[in-house]
């Protein structure tokens, strides 16, 4: 069985792509050899900087041959679906077989493919593979009509076995295959021929190209590792930076340096940004004092001077970056010194979203809403609103101009550098947290009190304006944004209803930056935040506004709650993900989103838990059968009745020994589960509920519903809706599935 | 071939250069030597040497085309009153353009560092993906930034397309920094200091004694001085006087030609980028406000390079009989 080689050698491709591209070019191919009637063994995908490479082991040297049949229409069908049928076989009427059939005789067509040689299954999977490859981002060059990454200059093909190598035969937009490559770009820039895997593998490495980039990432870490070692230092381990240098590379030579003691008063974190995204340098760090005191950079070459001139010049590239970091960080320095007034100025001038006001609009915003917010989370809270207001200050600072990346984490330092308090300040850094779905999440009360208010800000701001996400499109990354506010509530452990938060910051949007009657609006946020936008007392406040009805009271007075409805829908929504990936059952969210109080998250959550434990125990799943059974025999009593039977069991009436201590039962969960719930137990009260299962499903055994004496019936169809009243005062268990 | 580098002819070694108009001479004669036309800079004011004619518009069409220039460019924000050691508001790009892009430009490339003393022997030249577009152009291409010992030292582009045409063929483009490029190969760390002529000449001038003063003239007239009403007139008469010229009847009656007026609306194009470019470094153009002149420009771009094709030079060679 032979062995196949493809090298596709090109100009240098983007580092960020060649994983992905190397994966693509395994997968495509032998999905490609395989549909076409190929088998092989295993294959592997190689990259380097300016080739991708295949190797398959053990492909069949030929395709089995086929044998196809199809049946047809009838032999007496018309003569339009007999053409066709002729048409999709590609076969003539006097190929055809007539055989009988359990309806008459038909039209079978056998269809005979004989197998092909492997070279012209590659050749033609090949060239199918190059045309169409799902590169993010592809190129023409020259006059050809070609896309590839970058300009592809030769294509190697051959498949080799004990008897020798052969090239498989293929042209590509005027590039013909061979068997042929070349090395190293500076340091073994000469053509080659190769006859197999190992043989192009150890050449290469013999041309100075480490063909695996594995080996090439092991042999980065490894020397950058040494080199900080043997100088009493450390290096900060970057793994994504590893990866992205190894695409960089084929002979990766480490070179350690030194950062200038000018610049070795910069915050850590900027020392490392800069230079890992400016330079693609490795951090390295002095064990003693914890700081960032040299970096390792990774060549492409060996030298004669062994890397000094290489050294010296990236010494001096990184010099000038850290001078302008310093620059900036003193700059920046001497602003939050001052209090970063200008800063706060300069953000009035920009544009948030243009229906959306200036980032000073929405940073006002965020404060009053983060002061609402403090108390529910055990925050101070004018620090809430101090933190909110300075959080967004540092988007104005030269150095997150620079590196947005350092957004936040500026703030902090700048916080504290203006002598703000270190909650102030951490509340600056942590307030764009969480991120992605696992990063980690604030805990400190007056970053979480930020956290929340800028979440819920931009979630409603964007709610009022109908930018909704759509489908794939989230522009705003909204549904970030609700699942950050979701797991800020869970893992805080926040007791709040969310209704209330977002109906005030709805009418914040709505009311705009300089509102008309400020003062009924501040009256009415605050009493909104207490009672809620439709609770009596902020009905009582509206209604007192008689004469006086700016613009923004329009919407409230006309008591239209369709906006915050349908973001509190989202926000379930998005829960249900979450808590999908966390194990719950979307059945048992449902039952539980039927509850009051779901617009308290956290208490949604304890009910959902509670719930799905309950019903992994074998009296939970049981009970939920039995309370199946008597909602749908009482439904139907009901309805034909047409009367409730809500009222009014009494043991008296009952005849069995089972229906009586169901009544017992039933009297005993009640008096537990009350209480519980009471005191939001769940875990308590459906462990009460599912002590009602086995005097339900015995009171199903012994008793029948619909006897003829109505006196008993009543009491009966009575019993069944005090189950159906109990159960469903712990969650709606009619919701779950089965 | 007297002006190219002298090379020891044992160990390939080139002589350092050891000013910047040796360099600029160097990367002439080597460009002159692989074949280029080495044209002169545009007589205007341009942000970057993509928006000389014989790049922009020469990109367009089938017509083969390879020209090499100096292009003076002004980028009126960086202007620091000539104290940052990097940063200029006028500075100079080596700008290189071959129609179509040649299978060995990189090796051509590679060449030219050498021309001017960087031997790939001695240090680390990388290619590393970075992706260019002009949006005041509406252009785009894929290519690298080429690092030289971590530093970027040219742009390496292949031009996909021009004013919202597709470049068929495409055009490789080569942009060198060249004060970046100059002080590192001369191991220079303020601009200012840098030898302008051979440090050697009984007149030996520095970058500064050229530069330093117009500096600090034009970084007050960029940031302060320019009068933003007559700026602001300026670009809406150059927008205009581009239409006009554009709406022009290509039959002309004085000579009985088809004259299309391609490139002097490009000019008027050029015109309005350079005073959005004022503009905006006289702070008077918001953020939203940015987005819309940008546009404009494009607009103006488009339409001239829609203009250009239109034109002998731009226009596709007819199919060859058979």
């Amino acid at each position: 069985m032979p062995d196949l080689l493809i090298e596709l050698f090109s100009e240098e491709i983007p580092a960020r792509m060649q994983a992905r591209a190397r994966e693509d070019l395994r997968k495509l191919m032998t999905d490609g050899l395989v549909e076409a009637g190929l088998t092989y063994a295993h294959a592997a995908g190689f990259s380097t900087p300016r080739r991708l490479t295949l190797a398959v082991e053990g492909l069949t040297a030929e395709s089995r041959p086929v044998r196809e049949e199809r049946k047809g229409p009838a032999t007496t069908a018309p003569a339009a679906a007999i053409e066709g049928f002729l048409r999709s076989t590609g076969l003539t009427l006097d190929q055809l077989e007539r055989r009988a059939d359990k309806k008459g005789e038909v039209w079978f067509a056998v269809i005979e493919r004989p197998g092909r040689a492997a070279p012209a299954i590659i050749a033609e999977v090949l060239e199918g593979v190059i045309r169409t490859f799902p590169w993010p981002k592809s190129m023409r060059w020259g006059s050809g009509s070609l896309r590839w990454v970058r300009p592809l200059h030769s294509i190697l093909c051959i498949l080799s076995d004990e008897a020798g190598t052969e090239v498989v035969p293929l042209t590509v937009d005027g590039i013909v295959s061979g068997n042929t490559t070349r090395g190293h770009r500076f340091l073994s820039p000469g053509a080659f021929s190769v006859a197999n895997f190992e043989d192009y593998a150890a050449k290469l490495k013999r041309a100075h190209v480490i063909l695996d980039s594995a080996e090439r990432e092991d042999a980065i870490l490894a020397e950058a590792q040494t080199l900080a070692f043997a100088a009493g230092l450390e290096l900060v381990e970057d793994r994504a930076l590893l990866t992205e240098v190894a695409g960089l590379v084929e002979w990766p030579v480490p070179l350690m340096g030194r950062i200038g003691a000018d610049f070795l008063g910069l915050p850590a974190e900027v020392l490392q940004t800069s230079m890992r995204e400016h330079q693609k340098f490795f951090s390295v760090k002095n064990p003693k004092t914890g700081r960032i005191e040299g970096f390792v950079t990774v060549a492409n070459t060996v030298t004669a001077d062994h890397g000094a001139t290489i050294l010296k010049g990236n010494q001096k590239v990184l010099a000038a970056r850290l001078s302008d970091a310093k620059f900036f960080w003193e700059n920046d320095l001497r602003v939050a010194k001052s209090g970063m007034a200008d800063w706060a100025e300069g953000l009035k001038a920009v544009t948030f979203h243009n229906k959306l006001g200036s980032q000073s609009d929405r940073i006002a915003r965020i404060a009053a809403l983060a002061r609402d917010i403090a108390p529910m989370v055990g925050a101070d809270p004018d620090l809430a609103e101090r933190a909110a207001q300075l959080a967004k200050l540092d988007l104005r600072s030269a150095m997150v101009g620079e590196f947005p990346e350092l957004q936040g984490l500026m703030g902090m330092y700048y916080a504290k550098a203006a002598g703000e308090p270190e909650a102030v300040a951490n509340a600056a850094r942590d307030h764009y947290s969480p991120l992605g779905p696992s990063d980690a999440v604030p805990t400190e009360p007056v970053s979480v009190a930020v956290a929340l208010a800028d979440k819920i800000d931009t979630l409603t701001g964007f709610w009022a304006i109908d930018e909704k996400p759509t489908g794939s499109k989230d522009p705003f990354a909204l549904r970030r944004a609700a699942l950050g506010v979701i797991r800020l509530l869970l893992s805080n452990d926040v007791r709040l209803s969310i209704d209330r938060l977002v109906d005030v910051q709805i009418l914040r949007h709505q009311s705009g930056p300089t509102p008309a009657a400020p003062d009924l609006l501040s009256q009415i946020l605050s009493t909104a935040t207490e009672h809620g936008m439709f609770g009596d007392l902020t009905r009582h406040l509206i209604a007192s506004a008689e004469k006086l009805v700016p613009d923004w009271l329009v919407p409230v007075r006309d008591h239209n709650p369709d906006l915050s409805d349908s973001l509190r829908d989202f926000l379930h929504e998005r829960l249900k993900v979450y808590l999908k990936d966390q194990g719950i059952r979307h059945d048992v969210i449902d039952a539980c989103l039927a509850m009051p109080g779901n617009c308290d998250l956290t208490l949604l959550v304890k009910r959902a838990t509670a719930l799905q434990a309950t019903l992994q125990t074998e009296d939970g799943a049981n009970l939920v059968a039995g309370f199946k059974r008597a909602n749908n025999i009482l439904t139907q009593a009901e309805a034909k009745d047409g009367v409730e039977y809500s009222f009014g069991a009494d043991p008296k009436f009952a005849e069995t020994e089972e229906e009586r201590a169901l009544f017992t039962a039933l009297d005993a969960a009640e008096a537990a589960i009350a209480p519980a719930m009471a005191r939001e137990d769940f875990a308590a009260a459906m462990q009460a509920m599912a002590t009602l299962r086995a005097p339900i499903d015995a009171f199903f055994t012994a008793t029948q519903i619909n006897t003829d004496n109505q006196i008993v019936r009543r009491n009966r169809l009575n019993l069944l809706h005090r189950i159906r009243a109990i159960c469903l005062s712990v969650a709606d268990l009619s919701k779950l599935d089965g | 071939m007297s002006d190219l580098p002298r090379a020891d002819a044992a160990s390939g070694a080139v002589t350092p250069p050891r000013s910047f108009q040796q360099i600029i001479l160097r990367l002439q004669s080597y460009w002159a030597a692989k074949g280029c036309a080495v044209l002169q800079p545009y007589d205007m004011e341009v942000g970057a040497g993509t928006f000389h004619p014989a790049t922009t518009l020469r990109s367009l069409g089938t017509k083969p085309w390879a020209a090499a220039y100096v292009q003076p460019s002004r980028r009126p924000t960086d202007g620091r009153y000539g104290e940052n050691p990097n940063r200029l508001q006028h500075y100079y790009q080596y700008q290189v353009i071959i129609k179509p892009s040649p299978p060995d430009l990189q090796d051509l490339y590679l060449g030219s560092l050498r021309a001017i003393g960087l031997d790939p022997a001695l240090h680390d030249i990388r290619f590393v993906e970075d992706d260019w577009e002009s949006p005041t152009l509406g252009a785009w291409g894929l290519g690298w930034e080429v690092w030289c010992d971590g530093m970027e030292v040219s742009q390496f582009t292949y031009f996909q397309q021009v004013g919202g045409h597709d470049c068929r063929p495409v055009s490789g483009e080569l942009t060198y920094g060249l004060e970046r490029l100059a002080m590192y190969v001369l191991g220079i760390d303020h601009v200012m200091t840098m030898p302008f002529n051979d440090p050697a000449a009984p007149i030996a001038l520095t970058y500064g004694d050229i530069f330093r003063q117009t500096e600090e003239e034009y970084s007050r007239h960029n940031f302060d001085a320019a009068s933003t009403e007559m700026l602001f007139q300026h670009f809406k008469d150059a927008e205009a006087e581009c239409d006009r010229l554009l709406a022009f009847d290509p039959e002309d009656a004085n000579s009985g030609k088809r004259i299309v007026m391609a490139h002097p609306a490009y000019d008027q194009c050029i015109k309005a980028s350079h005073l959005f470019n004022l503009l905006d470094a006289r702070g008077v153009i918001s953020v939203t406000e940015r987005q819309a002149y940008i546009g404009r420009v494009r607009a103006l771009a488009k339409k001239c390079a829609d203009a250009f094709r239109q034109t002998e030079a731009g226009a596709d060679a007819a199919e060859a009989p058979v």
